[in-house]
């Protein structure tokens, strides 16, 4: 019942004079002996309870964590729930924990774990189990929605006759870091203001959203002011800023030093100074007028004011 | 009997990748009640998996650019079957789209002036493409997802659509699905219903398709009566990882040899040298060095040919390793490493260099890849109006890869997301005034109980049954089948096995066992959506017997030159009403009721075929 890979191939690639050499490519692995097995050890089960199940398939060159799922759904448990699109790395629905450590199935290698041990796999902690290794993560769509929308500036005169807005590379770049976020939600998972406290799930937006946030508060035309938003009902001073985000990121965003932080000092800026408590009074001081300056000196972005290095974010997870 | 849910609203929208997205938003900017059903999680669609960028005539960096160049090259790239209407609106609403997408947020790479700045592609005469990195479909979902968010537009997501239902009168009455989650069935009442499931390739072994790519739209327009055209017309891209086997398929991007790759073969020749068709001889490069120039300097040189229509490099490249000169695992060389700088190729092909890194342990930067044809794009799909996207059936709307005619016999690396954007909108505008119009008549709108239950039934039994197929077997042997018989190659005798072997699998599909509950279960989930994939295979597999001639994507061993008789027609597959019965699997319709005919292609007007002929 075990669809060997390997015959497909040969059945499919028909040109008889092919010179099929399979010398062992740049594999970093020696190829596995043809009875080599990996031990699977998945969770079963739905919201009521489950246990973990051990599947035991044999090894193939090559495969990913998600390949082998497959052939147990294929082969031992046609019925076992996992989630996944582009097997790529580029849609984030496989995520799951791997032998405790929040990552992609798709983008796993068996050959990276270690040899011979069981390779077991969890749903994510931090969202109700639906079934097997699929969470119900509506969580992060529902903190979706009450994230303040793109507000653009308008256009120029010039903008508006012809091609439209005109940025800076050096502008976009910053805001595009943030946009490479696939929406895996292994930062949500990892991070334990929610992780480990489902209460805060109603007070807290997470790592993800941190970053969303972020990307509009830096987009060179966004003209929406979110520091209140991020305070008050985001949660951002509960982030005491331990990087396992940035850790388990499978884009290499990094969420804590290029996002959070720099969020953390604009509503420090916003709440505790003065000047610009004044000035937000009484002249309704929008963003425009930053991004304006910074095109003009593209280095010196919003979130360049540099604030003492002693106080290097640490006071707003302390302060709320 | 279980109980179903049901909802109602004014349009729905089965489908949340870019088309879908671009769609709801449209409709629910008209003030109409609109509705997102998808199968997946939003945001995940097999629109992320897009990257090399959007084809629009921006002109930003080759100010001599249009939306005539931009026609000219779709239709030749199409091999003159495009619908040519759609071709015209396409390229004229493009660049409005692409510009829309900022204003919503999108963040495209610049040029040095701060426009939107563009990338050479096969085909396309100018550097046409926006894009961000070689992640443009990523960029394209999200800022449309965030738009529907915005907007307000209620999502159903992981539903799985198993029946398109119709009224009294013929026109869409509604649909009839299921929540994945849960299992429980669910129907929606809408007055129009727009199909923008995306693609159909996961009936082949080798794709660049995910799970989803079942071909759901095509297949529930066929059974609903609708007309479907051109389906022999699947696009093979000529640049799939190879290795190792797992990842086999997966896409490389076009973007590789838009930014200066090139292809060799074992013996390390460029051999697309060896490979220019008459029809593009006049613009592309014959030697490396001219080839070579073009890159800095489009005025005065000619393309290099690894920038030919997707159809034309895939053909050669599989013309190469039956020759006996490709790569280890089966495929040939592309080559970045030797022609660009480090940096370079980390800052142009981030997602690749990632992918090739991770998945393959090769780095591409000092490296080549091995690449090879991978199926990637049904160019075929349901007949729609230019305009307006409905489909024959009234009420019921097509757009994006479900849709056909647009990108002829063979699609533009790029035409896509454009595609998506331009037709959802005017999908959207369509389902409105239709919505308005039964409105105004006041139309009632109302789904036969029967009807749906029967659906319910039908969709369940494989639970009664204690020993049955498996469904992964069954899906595996229809991919072999696919890729073995309907391949990018074919041969009249090879079709017609494929008939044959298509009509064994319904046989085995309609006795498919499922064990478990209904609640989040694979198994099962599969097993509804075999019957849309033997549907589409089928179509596939009779338009591909009846075209006897070589037509981009379609290529005939036995036929291998173009016939320009065969060039003046559709091919048109449908399931008359009421002759469809409900002997196929899961209770829809068997293949064997789909019939096929040839129809005049549309006539061009004179002023388009003028921009035609210029350097033909």
């Amino acid at each position: 019942m075990t669809v060997e890979p390997v015959e497909d191939e040969a059945a499919e690639a028909e040109p008889p004079a092919e010179p099929e050499a399979p010398e062992p490519q740049p594999e970093p692995q020696p190829e596995p002996a043809d009875d080599a097995t990996i031990t699977m050890v998945l969770w079963r089960g739905d919201e009521s309870g489950g246990e973990f199940v051990d599947y035991v398939m044999p090894a193939v060159e090559g495969e990913v964590v998600l390949d082998v799922i497959h052939r147990v759904q294929a082969t031992a448990a046609p019925d076992l729930a996992c989630r996944w699109n582009c097997k790529a790395g580029k849609c984030g629905s496989c995520s799951a924990e791997i032998n405790g450590i929040p990552s992609l199935m798709c983008m796993t290698r068996v050959d990276t774990l270690p040899v011979g041990a069981d390779v077991v796999v969890a749903p994510l902690k931090t969202f109700p189990i639906l079934r097997d290794l699929v969470t119900d993560v509506s969580f992060n769509y529902e903190v979706a929605k009450r994230i303040p929308p793109f507000n653009p500036r308008p256009k120029t005169v010039d903008e508006s006759k012809a091609g439209g807005y005109r940025m800076a590379q050096i502008d976009v770049e910053r805001s595009q870091e943030f946009r490479k976020c696939i929406e895996c939600f292994l930062c949500q998972d990892v991070c334990h203001v929610i992780r480990d406290h489902e209460e805060n799930k109603t007070s807290y937006a997470g790592p993800r959203f941190f970053i969303r946030s972020a990307e509009l508060e830096m987009h060179p035309l966004d003209v929406s002011d979110r520091r209140e938003v991020l305070r008050k009902e985001d949660g951002l001073g509960m982030c005491n800023i331990t990087k396992c985000c940035t850790e388990v990121c499978p884009e290499h965003i990094k969420i804590t030093d290029n996002a959070i932080i720099p969020l953390k000092e604009r509503v420090v800026d916003a709440s505790y100074d003065p000047v610009a408590w004044l000035g937000r009074k009484i002249l309704r001081r929008t963003k425009a007028s930053v991004t304006e300056a910074s095109a003009t000196s593209p280095a010196t972005g919003p979130a360049a004011i540099q604030p003492d290095p002693g106080v290097h974010g640490i006071p707003t997870a302390v302060g709320e | 009997m279980p109980e179903y849910e049901t909802h109602d609203f004014d349009v729905i929208v089965i489908g949340a990748g870019g088309a879908g997205l671009r769609a709801a938003i449209e409709a629910r900017s008209r003030g109409l009640r609109t509705a997102l059903i998808c199968k997946s999680l939003l945001g995940k669609a097999h629109t992320v998996m897009a990257e090399g960028g959007i084809a629009a005539a921006l002109g930003n960096v080759y100010p001599d650019d249009n939306w005539k160049v931009h026609f000219r090259d779709t239709m030749r790239g199409g091999k003159m079957l495009n619908n040519w209407r759609m071709a015209e609106l396409h390229a004229k609403e493009a660049p409005d789209r692409v510009r829309e997408l900022e204003e919503w947020g999108a963040l495209f790479d610049r040029t040095k002036d701060g426009l939107i700045t563009q990338r050479d592609f096969g085909g396309h005469r100018f550097a046409r493409l926006a894009h961000v990195g070689d992640r443009t479909g990523l960029e394209m979902i999200r800022t449309l997802q965030q738009k529907a968010v915005a907007d307000g537009i209620e999502v159903f997501m992981e539903v799985k659509v198993i029946r398109v239902l119709k009224g009294a009168d013929g026109a869409v009455s509604g649909v009839v699905g299921y929540w994945r989650p849960s299992g429980q069935f669910v129907t929606f009442t809408a007055k129009a219903v727009i199909l923008a499931t995306g693609g159909l390739g996961k009936s082949w072994m080798y794709t660049s398709n995910s799970w989803e790519s079942t071909g759901d739209g095509v297949a529930l327009a066929l059974w609903a009566g609708a007309d479907v055209i051109d389906m022999e017309a699947v696009q093979f891209h000529p640049t799939g990882m190879v290795w190792p086997l797992s990842v086999r398929g997966i896409l490389v991007t076009e973007g590789v040899r838009g930014d200066g790759g090139v292809l060799r073969n074992s013996e390390g020749e460029r051999f697309m040298f060896n490979y220019i068709p008459p029809m593009f001889a006049a613009e592309t490069a014959d030697n490396e060095e001219e080839g070579d120039r073009w890159y800095d300097d489009h005025a005065d040189n000619r393309r290099p040919p690894e920038l030919l229509p997707r159809d034309e490099v895939a053909r050669s490249i599989n013309s190469e390793v039956k020759a006996g000169r490709g790569s280890p695992h089966g495929g040939v060389f592309l080559d970045i490493a030797t022609r660009r700088s480090a940096e370079y190729i980390r800052r142009r092909l981030p997602s690749m260099y990632h992918q090739f890194m991770e998945l393959a342990g090769v780095d591409i930067t000092a490296e080549a890849m091995e690449v090879g044809p991978t199926c990637h794009y049904a160019m075929g799909g349901v007949r729609v109006d230019a305009d307006s996207q409905e489909t024959t059936v009234p009420g019921l709307f097509a757009v994006g890869e479900v849709a056909g005619g647009m990108h002829g016999a063979n699609r533009l690396g790029g035409n896509s997301l454009s595609d998506l954007l331009v037709f959802g909108r005017r999908a959207g505008i369509g389902a409105a005034k239709v919505v308005d119009e039964r409105t105004r008549n006041h139309r009632t709108v109302a789904i036969d109980p029967g009807e749906v239950k029967e659906a319910i039934n039908a969709a369940t039994a494989p639970f009664a049954r204690d020993e049955g197929e498996n469904p992964y077997e069954l899906q595996a042997d229809l991919q072999q089948t696919m890729q073995n018989l309907v391949g990018i190659i074919r041969t009249q005798s090879e079709l017609e096995e494929a008939m044959g072997e298509l009509e064994k699998l319904e046989a085995r599909a309609a006795n498919v066992s499922i064990s478990g509950g209904v609640a989040y279960n694979p198994g099962w989930n599969l097993a509804t959506d075999l019957p849309s994939m033997l549907s589409v295979s089928r179509c596939v597999t009779q338009g591909a017997i009846n075209r006897k001639e070589s037509r981009g994507g379609h290529t005939r061993d036995d036929f291998p030159k173009p016939d320009p008789e065969m060039g003046s027609v559709n091919f048109v597959q449908r399931i008359a009403d009421g002759t469809g019965g409900s002997d196929g699997p899961l209770g829809t319709p068997s293949i064997r009721t789909i019939t096929i005919s040839p129809e005049p292609l549309p006539v061009m007007p004179d002023e388009l075929k003028a921009l035609l002929e210029d350097e033909s």
